[in-house]
């Protein structure tokens, strides 16, 4: 394992510190690290939280700061944080209108978050992300993971919830807006967990993992590595499949990098993608290209869609300022 | 035995997993994220370093202070898992005689699987600790002796491995989750493991 640490124990915290001292002007991290927080409060609004497992930076830390998030919990690597982090969260950032959490659907991150929720003193509401169709959806399973868009959901509703929104709106907004967006992604490489020392999975040279998730665990199959064109046909096929967006309709781009991807071979995919999307009779009249939502130094990447209309297109252009993404002001 | 009696239970138990987290960690890599091990010992580490104020504690209290560390530490699914386990028997065992019987011990148990499967939304078959955690509180109940536990759970952890995972991480694999362990079985079996042993070696704390 070749790394840019001090050992597995110093990975997570000089990170974190790292990342409060780079972003000084927009983020404060919690003397225990147990969140980090905007620096600028905006007063009366709900205030938004997200959180999981870290390693997939700048999800979510990076996207806390105007238009997004207030707060964003830290576990240690590919690990649920704990709710002692969402209940210390919450009383840093809720301004008295409530707290939503954003969720992304994996066992650990519910369960966690859950016990905060039935913890916590003032009303909280969650959204639940799952816009990964590699996973089958079933009443049987876990059901699907929340993947890169819960960097959509993070958006839009951060955005509604600065122009004020109340709790029980956003939360119904969270819910429409992961439900216009699917992912699915594509591993090349495997990652390494400082703290394991070797790739959590193997692939040979030639071999890819088709529906990777964003811990580097496993998809739909394993299979050998192909062209772009061919990639970007094979997921966009099983999102379109499950979105059904009619010809003609609006849809988001989002094209996310694993960690290990460089931003050339993602603006290769955005090409492969648009020929698809073009086939399929879509205008994909917003994009957003680059690693947002990571599985450490794993290579490959995700593709997602959603399905924009009237009300959630200017909550994605509407003002954000975040480490990770800013616009607009 | 309250107070130094349950503690060494305890004890017993956080030395266990940090004893084999290697061992555990190997088991979640192939079907999991491979940190098992790790999310345990540092939980069970957190539970020890309280030695000071929980030692003394009665067996209820000591239950529901240990459980709610490892919910603060562990994360994962198996913080609020485990956690919600040692939560709920704190909870069961509160106001009942200090050890408790076997069939309030059974009881007991019972109330806080039942609060595990709630709080993950599952059930005995899906390559889960509810795999060891559900038959062990059937044997409790049914009165088998206390030497066939060990071997029953053991048993029931290795029935795991031909399961197909449809809850947690591994039920992400599909088909490929089956041939291996379930981790959080393998760690619920050794704990017990371990505490039957305690037993033998002190003081009764359950009528067999």
């Amino acid at each position: 394992m070749k790394k840019l640490i001090n050992g597995p124990d110093a990975f997570l915290r000089d990170g974190l510190d790292g990342m409060a001292l780079a972003h000084a002007d927009l983020l404060v991290l919690d003397e225990q690290r147990r969140f980090l927080r905007r620096r600028q409060p905006t007063p009366g609004k709900v205030a938004l939280i997200s959180g999981g497992g870290t390693g997939h930076e700048p999800l979510h830390g990076g996207f806390v700061g105007y238009g997004m998030l207030d707060a964003a919990c830290p576990g240690q690597v590919f690990t649920s944080p704990t709710p002692d982090q969402m209940l210390a969260a919450a009383e840093a950032v809720d301004g008295g209108a409530g707290v939503l959490y954003i969720v992304k659907n994996y066992s650990g991150d519910v369960m966690n978050f859950a016990m905060a929720a039935e913890l916590a003193t003032g009303p909280v509401a969650s959204v639940i992300t799952n816009d990964d169709v590699a996973v089958e959806d079933s009443t049987w399973t876990q059901g699907r993971r929340g993947v890169a868009g819960t960097l959509v959901v993070e958006k839009m509703v951060g955005a509604a919830a600065e122009q004020g929104s109340d709790l029980d709106s956003l939360r119904r907004l969270g819910e429409r807006v992961n439900g216009c967006t699917r992912t699915m992604g594509v591993a090349l490489s495997s990652c390494t967990v400082p703290a394991i020392g070797s790739p959590t999975f193997a692939l040979a040279d030639d071999e890819i993992e088709m529906g990777v998730g964003i811990h580097g665990e496993p998809g739909r199959r394993r299979q050998a590595m192909a062209a772009a064109d061919s990639l970007a046909a094979e997921l966009l096929g099983h999102v379109l499949e499950d979105l059904k967006p009619q010809r003609g309709s609006e849809v988001l781009l989002l094209v996310n990098g694993f960690g290990g991807t460089p931003l050339l071979e993602l603006y290769g995919m955005v090409s492969a993608a648009h020929r698809v999307l073009d086939a399929a009779g879509l205008r994909v009249v917003r994009h957003l290209t680059g690693s947002y939502v990571t599985s450490l130094e794993m290579a490959g990447c995700s593709l997602s869609l959603t399905r924009l209309d009237a009300m959630i297109t200017p909550l994605w252009d509407a003002p954000v300022q975040t480490a990770a993404l800013r616009w607009g002001r | 035995m309250s107070g130094t009696g349950s503690w060494a239970l305890i004890e017993a138990a956080a030395g266990s997993l940090i004893a084999h987290a290697d061992e555990l960690t190997e088991l979640d890599r192939p079907i999991g994220d491979g940190d098992h091990g790790i999310n345990m010992k540092r939980g069970a580490e957190a539970v020890l370093a309280k030695a000071d104020s929980l030692a003394a504690l009665p067996l209820a209290e000591l239950l529901h202070q240990s459980g709610m560390t490892l919910v603060m530490t562990v994360g994962g699914a198996s913080g609020p898992l485990y956690g919600t386990l040692l939560l709920e028997l704190g909870k069961a065992l509160q106001g009942q005689a200090d050890p408790p019987d076997r069939a309030t011990l059974a009881a007991a148990f019972g109330q806080a699987v039942a609060a595990v499967k709630a709080r993950g939304r599952s059930d005995i078959g899906q390559k889960t600790l509810l795999d060891v955690l559900v038959p062990l509180h059937q044997a409790l109940a049914g009165h088998q002796p206390l030497a066939t536990l060990g071997p029953l759970v053991l048993a029931a952890a290795e029935a795991t491995t031909p399961m197909l995972a449809t809850r947690g991480r591994a039920s992400f694999l599909g088909e490929r989750s089956i041939g291996h362990l379930d981790p959080g079985a393998r760690s619920s079996a050794l704990m017990v493991v371990t505490l039957l042993e305690a037993l033998h070696q002190g003081p009764a704390t359950v009528t067999p």
